[in-house]
């Protein structure tokens, strides 16, 4: 069955002005057995779409509490703040408008849930404007029932996308390494990081994890032959192939943004140097000559640029060199030790983490005009940062009271929110495309 | 001398049936125990003869044979010289060292046939790949080293696990000291 949306056009609403007194740390409700991460949100942002989201007609009887999933993706955005209710309403509803006003809700979103005789599930419903008093959309989405959480991080999105005029990412997937009882495994899970499927599970450490650009396949970093090799391996059939596995050690693929080339760290000429090579492998050639160590690769979005780390300088610090090979420019100048560069999809802004004494912190620059280097977080251990494709979020890993955790902040630094593994160590989160 | 020819082919198929097992993670200490098979089969004791001797112990012309680079060859097997230790942030091989460097070049030009890998390491302070490739550059100062006594490039891989393999779990300078190193690995 196609995906319906319902006769009333919807028009674009501007973001509600609105002020927030007071901060909360919140916990998201636990979902019953599957639960691998628990979502903590914290801080206060500025502008926040005040948000009703009811329970869903007959969402108890699948298990999976949808309403509950788009509140948790909203309020992991930064962008809404959730209204509490207890009312369940769905997607034919007419609304009492002053009740909800009296709440100081903006907007109001209801829905169902439907077992069709197939077997399958038809999600609808329905997002309202509180304040104008009517609908401004919504849809029917009919999935396997193995599916019902995507079916939730659809309607986030779309909810997303009506209020704020952007695109979500809610739909979309991270994948990422855990370590814990002798073995490693890379896995990929929601945006939320429910969900999470083992890709690979090994006893030797796996690292440095990629996604090609249409989401289909991971390159990442081996060592279960006992050295560094790189592999690129299908999600959903899992096969995969050693792609980079020269003298030496092989490592930090990169994919250019057509995911036609990979871009990887190689020591087989001594040192570890840039080389470029087709997505089979093939085609060889070298991209950095220098004496330094340079590595971590990364592909500006326009596919022109490949900023790296180098140490040329002394210390590791953020160079950009151009994809056909040519001279590096350094672009990090303040600290001694940069690493681990990530750029935004609109190629505005760099994150990387700085050294600061024994601290290691994420940070922004602003590429365009090179401004002051902006601190994200106030912890000790960030790592690995990944831009969400919408470029509004940041998944990084962290370090909490002795365990690897990952986390997500708003550009500003102002809203987080914490996945938290309970079983194992998690580390390396690479955020996946759009495209689900 | 059959004795210990036979406690060490006993050592072999243990290890040998480990490996069969899946035991895929070989820790360091049992790489340490594997044995090296040893050409004469012969060790050094009182009154003890090399291969070819004269064995008789009553004859006059008996010439007792001590060989001291055989037990070289087997000292280099011993855990205290498989590993180099390096200072935070250096890749140099320091001269304490040396021994380390000596014996297992030596090894190498007795035996061509004999292969190495160098595994580099850090200590965790820092990033993934850029530790991976510091312990890169320990691995290759220790190639370097072995080449330049003589060692040749093809029985010589520096290889790196960066951060990804501590020797030592903890989070003070003694446990950093530990795993900032080479070790010397047959392949």
């Amino acid at each position: 069955m196609p995906t319906t949306q319902t006769a009333l056009a919807p028009t674009a609403e501007p973001r509600r002005r609105f002020v927030l007194c007071a901060s909360a740390a919140l916990l998201a409700p636990a979902w019953p057995a599957f639960a691998q991460f628990r979502v903590e949100i914290s801080g206060v942002g500025a502008t926040q779409v005040p948000i009703v989201t009811t329970r869903f007609r007959d969402e108890d009887r699948t298990g999976v509490s949808l309403s509950g999933i788009v509140r948790a993706d909203l309020e992991r955005s930064g962008l809404f703040r959730n209204i509490d209710t207890s009312a369940t309403l769905d997607e034919t509803a007419t609304p009492a408008m002053s009740d909800w006003r009296a709440q100081a809700a903006d907007a109001l979103v209801g829905g169902s849930v439907t077992r069709l005789a197939d077997g399958r599930v038809d999600v609808r419903f329905k997002l309202w404007d509180v304040v104008k008093g009517r609908e401004i959309g919504g849809q029917s989405n009919v999935v396997e029932a193995t599916d019902l959480r995507l079916a939730a991080h659809r309607i986030a999105d779309y909810v997303h996308e009506k209020l704020t005029g952007e695109k979500g990412v809610f739909s979309t997937r991270i994948a990422y390494v855990t370590k814990g009882g002798g073995r490693f495994t890379l896995r990929v899970s929601d945006a939320d990081g429910e969900g999470g499927q083992v890709a690979l599970n090994s006893p030797e450490p796996i690292i440095s994890p990629a996604w090609s650009p249409d989401g289909r396949e991971l390159a990442y970093v081996s060592f279960e032959s006992q050295k560094a090799v790189v592999y690129t391996q299908e999600v959903t059939s899992g096969k995969r192939r050693a792609i980079a596995n020269f003298r030496g050690s092989n490592s930090a693929p990169a994919w250019s943004p057509d995911g036609q080339t990979l871009c990887a760290t190689l020591s087989r000429e001594g040192g570890s140097q840039l080389y470029l090579m087709s997505r089979n492998g093939d085609n060889l050639r070298r991209l950095t000559t220098s004496q330094a160590i340079d590595t971590e690769p990364a592909f500006s979005p326009d596919g022109r640029s490949i900023y790296f780390v180098s140490d040329r300088g002394g210390g590791p610090q953020v160079y950009r060199i151009p994809a056909g090979g040519g001279t590096p420019e350094r672009i990090t100048f303040v600290g001694s030790y940069n690493i681990s560069p990530a750029i935004s999809p609109d190629g505005r802004t760099l994150a990387y983490i700085t050294r600061l004494g024994n601290a290691f912190r994420l940070y922004t620059l602003d590429l365009s005009n090179g401004g002051t280097p902006q601190a994200l977080t106030e912890t000790n251990d960030d790592e690995s940062p990944s831009f969400a494709p919408n470029g509004r979020l940041i998944i990084y890993a962290s370090r909490s009271q002795g365990r690897d955790v990952l986390m997500t902040t708003t550009l500003d630094g102002k809203i987080k929110a914490r996945l938290v593994s309970t079983t194992a160590d998690v580390r390396e989160p690479v955020w996946g495309p759009y495209g689900r | 001398m059959k004795a210990i020819r036979v406690a060490q082919h006993g050592l072999w198929v243990l290890a040998a049936s480990a490996l069969l097992a899946g035991c895929s993670s070989v820790s360091l200490d049992d790489k340490d125990k594997v044995p090296v098979e040893s050409r004469t089969g012969s060790t050094v004791t009182p009154g003890g003869t090399g291969a070819g001797a004269n064995t008789n112990p009553n004859s006059q012309t008996q010439v007792a044979s001590v060989d001291l680079t055989r037990r070289s060859t087997e000292a280099a097997q011993a855990a205290n010289l498989r590993i180099v230790y390096f200072d935070f942030d250096s890749f140099v091989v320091k001269d304490e060292f040396r021994p380390v460097i000596d014996a297992n070049a030596k090894v190498l030009t007795v035996d061509r046939k004999r292969k190495l890998a160098i595994e580099g390491h850090t200590d965790e302070r820092g990033g993934r790949e850029y530790n991976l490739a510091l312990g890169q550059k320990r691995a290759e100062a220790v190639a370097k080293s072995l080449a330049l006594l003589g060692a040749s490039d093809s029985q010589l891989e520096a290889v790196s696990f960066g951060k990804e393999r501590p020797a030592v779990q903890g989070s003070d300078e003694a446990a950093w000291a530990k795993n900032r190193r080479a070790e010397l690995v047959n392949r």
